[in-house]
């Protein structure tokens, strides 16, 4: 699965993106975000606090329940500041 | 969506067609100092690729279904940006003004919370910071939320 980080997210992270085989016991955006932030202190520290993160699942704005299991491709973001 | 500026004078020609009576825009421009007062020394404008033609598709539509348009464009922009410089571009055309002046302050408030773009504000000393999303933008598009039943949607209280 492709995860995809904009913003202060990718910089703090360290990437844009990453390829990733998700383990079964992660079903929704929560439990991703809670597996990916077991992944480095770099992860750790950008999903630091949960309340300025939003994610996309396969492009479409997604709450912290929506299932992951089917998705190509996951994006996590700041709040939106465009116009 | 695109890197390059945009002809203002243009894209509202274009809006004008047959049946328009009315043209409204909105263009933002970089600003030259942050809430604070510090001097900004221009900004980049960072978006999520394939998800923010989507994103702005939606609005617009949502735009066509609330009132009569006879048209409407948005153009934003993306890299970056000096002070002075446009950002986004917003029209709307309709038969009278009332829905046009509405769809552009709708497209704008939308735009803002709904479309994933980002803008880190350069300073001095090379220092750059995102910029944090504001209560009012989030409220003024919530405000949009609800259209009446019939006719044009209430015009939200703070325009």
């Amino acid at each position: 699965m492709r995860i995809l980080y904009f913003a202060w997210l990718r910089e703090r992270v360290g990437m844009a993106e990453e390829e990733l085989e998700l383990p079964a016991a992660v079903r929704n955006v929560q439990e991703l975000i809670d597996w990916l932030r077991q992944r480095s202190p770099r992860h750790s520290e950008a999903f630091g606090d949960q309340g300025l993160v939003r994610c996309a699942v396969d492009q479409d704005f997604a709450a912290l329940d929506a299932p992951v299991g089917q998705a190509r491709e996951i994006a996590f973001f700041p709040p939106v500041t465009g116009g | 969506m695109q890197a390059a500026d945009f002809d203002a004078g243009a894209e509202l020609a274009a809006l004008s067609q047959d049946g328009a009576g009315g043209i409204a825009s909105f263009i933002g421009v970089v600003r030259g100092a942050d809430a604070g007062g510090r001097r900004i020394l221009g900004m980049t404008l960072e978006h999520y690729p394939g998800m923010t033609e989507r994103a702005l598709g939606r609005i617009a539509e949502e735009a066509l279904a609330r009132w009569p348009l006879t048209g409407c464009t948005i153009v934003h922009r993306v890299g970056r940006l000096s002070v002075g410089e446009n950002i986004v571009f917003v029209g709307a055309a309709s038969a009278h003004r009332e829905a046009a002046l509405q769809a552009v302050a709708f497209l704008i408030d939308w735009l803002k919370t709904s479309a994933p773009f980002w803008k880190a504000e350069e300073f001095e000393g090379g220092l750059h910071q995102w910029v944090a999303a504001r209560a009012g933008d989030i409220a003024a598009a919530a405000s949009w939320q609800a259209p009446e039943p019939h006719g044009l949607p209430v015009r939200p209280a703070r325009l």
